[in-house]
């Protein structure tokens, strides 16, 4: 080791290599265009690549790999949702993400440090058995626990009778983790680039062309783009890139607040949730605490820190760990998230032939990043939705048929 | 702190006011087909730009219509709703509904 240290340190050039080759030239001609180079984006182009042998594909990013919401999601992932269409999803992404490093051959810093749910009130705790027992039926590990427990588990929080919501029990999901969320998108785009994928940055798509009823080519700040078909992956600004290709969805966009503290010696080992207090905190590996699900109060495209979400996550996470009172913030962000109306995704087919959806991820986008690449792909590649993703079509919405997920992030209820 | 003008109140913290949802006109119930009204229910504009939308200053419970910029956060104009509704709004059950029942 300290031989090979040494080679690295008097070497003139850096040996390491760059993790894929961008491409330069936009040809004019691509079997799938990718709008989005986002974790989801280049997962698809990755399974495409892979799997389905489709390797004349564009992923086409207005910004940077990885630099969208994928950068400003809070890392977490997690199956233990309410509804069955929920749990099988996130049950099989979650599977996916344990391979994920091997898969990559690329470490993805996954952490399997497991999930814990307070609940501070009698509902709270009706509801959480009715999801253990989802969950657990589901075969997603899932169980409530009492205070004794949780106060074992986690000896920092305030377990405390007199605070003002005090904990009354706890959701256990020990397939609960985190993961490096740039390194998802950077494993995915250097997989996807090294099997014949175009990954190109600073590309814009401004308007879609669709003649008689199918999309047919993509206009880009850097020239056109004759496609087969197209994927929008594009959190954030779903709504927006739907309407240049005539499609109305039902989402609002909503930014969602985190911040993050000073490092501190690892004392926080689960990723720790309170839908009551809302707020959410883990503790990364590099020993900073995420606090995260502070929901702007009204729709913005405008991903600015706000003081007053500030007050509130800070209020929130000291009256579960007080020493927080102590913590220096590092940063404060905020991420778009595409708001459904019932708290599922948006996936699959749209009114447009070859033209495919991969929209409404609220807070639950990053958790289903690997199983959206499978599911994605194989629609694209077949031209058949799997089983899966029919549950989240676009059409459930005038069937009147929603799926409610109650499961989903502290924040948004 | 972000203020809003409340036409009835004035000028108040926004942390007094509940988002009420972007303002579009409800179509007639009477000559609506379903997929008309999932849309007029579900499938909003969610505008990156200048939208209406409908405010409450909650302590008074006075509803009023805004001019926002969904990408800058300014609020352009606050104004009352006899802007837009100049007649009153029938809220009876439609035609249309009786029949089904």
């Amino acid at each position: 080791m300290p031989f090979g240290l040494l080679k690295y340190g008097l070497n003139s050039e850096y040996p390491g290599k760059h993790h894929f080759t961008p491409a330069t030239e936009l040809k004019r001609h691509y079997d799938v265009v990718i709008i989005g180079a986002g974790g989801h984006g280049t997962a698809i182009a990755y399974n495409l690549a892979k799997y389905h042998g489709i390797t004349n594909v564009a992923v086409l990013e207005k910004s940077y790999l990885g630099g969208g919401n994928t950068a400003r999601n809070t890392a977490v992932i997690r199956s233990n949702y309410l509804t069955e269409e929920g749990v099988n999803f996130y049950r099989e992404s979650v599977k996916l993400f344990n391979n994920l490093s091997n898969e990559f051959n690329y470490n993805v810093m996954m952490e399997s440090r497991g999930q814990l749910t307070l609940a501070h009130s009698d509902a709270a705790i009706r509801s959480f058995r009715w999801r253990a027992e989802v969950n657990q039926h589901m075969g997603v590990r899932s169980e409530l626990i009492d205070r004794q427990t949780i106060a074992e588990m986690v000896p920092n929080l305030n377990m405390s009778e007199d605070s003002r919501y005090p904990i009354m029990a706890g959701l256990w999901h020990a397939d609960g983790a985190t993961a490096r969320h740039d390194a998802v998108a950077w494993g995915y785009a250097k997989g996807a680039c090294d099997r014949g994928v175009e990954l190109h940055q600073l590309t814009e798509v401004e308007d879609i062309e669709i003649t008689q009823g199918r999309v047919t080519a993509v206009k880009t700040n850097r020239g056109r783009v004759e496609c087969g078909a197209v994927v929008q992956a594009v959190a954030g600004a779903s709504s927006v890139v739907a309407k240049k290709a005539g499609i109305a969805l039902p989402i609002h966009c909503y930014p969602l607040q985190a911040m993050v503290t000073q490092p501190y010696k690892p004392i926080l080992t689960p990723h720790i949730s309170s839908p009551h207090v809302h707020v959410y905190v883990h503790q990364t590996s590099r020993g900073e605490f995420v606090i995260g699900g502070g929901s702007d109060p009204y729709p913005l495209y405008h991903t600015r820190a706000t003081l007053d979400q500030r007050e509130t996550l800070a209020a929130a996470s000291m009256e579960l760990f007080p020493f927080l009172a102590q913590a220096r913030m590092l940063r404060q962000w905020a991420g778009t998230t595409d708001m459904t109306p019932d708290y599922s995704p948006i996936m699959g087919l749209s009114p447009v032939e070859n033209y495919y959806l991969d929209a409404g991820w609220g807070t639950w986008g990053f958790k289903a990043t690997p199983i959206c690449g499978v599911t994605m792909a194989e629609l694209v590649a077949t031209k058949k939705v799997p089983d899966l993703i029919k549950p989240f079509e676009l059409e459930r919405f005038y069937r009147y048929d929603q799926i409610n997920e109650a499961g989903a992030t502290a924040a948004s209820h | 702190m972000k203020l809003l003008t409340c036409p009835l109140n004035g000028q108040r913290n926004i942390s007094e006011f509940t988002y009420g949802g972007e303002y579009h006109p409800m179509p007639d119930p009477n000559t609506t087909d379903s997929r008309a009204w999932a849309e007029h229910v579900f499938f909003h504009d969610n505008a990156a730009g200048v939208v209406t939308e409908w405010w409450c200053h909650t302590a008074s419970s006075f509803w009023f219509l805004a001019e926002r910029n969904t990408i800058t956060d300014k609020v352009i104009r606050t104004f009352d709703t006899s802007e837009i509704f100049n007649e009153r709004v029938d809220f009876k059950v439609p035609d249309a509904a009786e029949k089904q029942s």
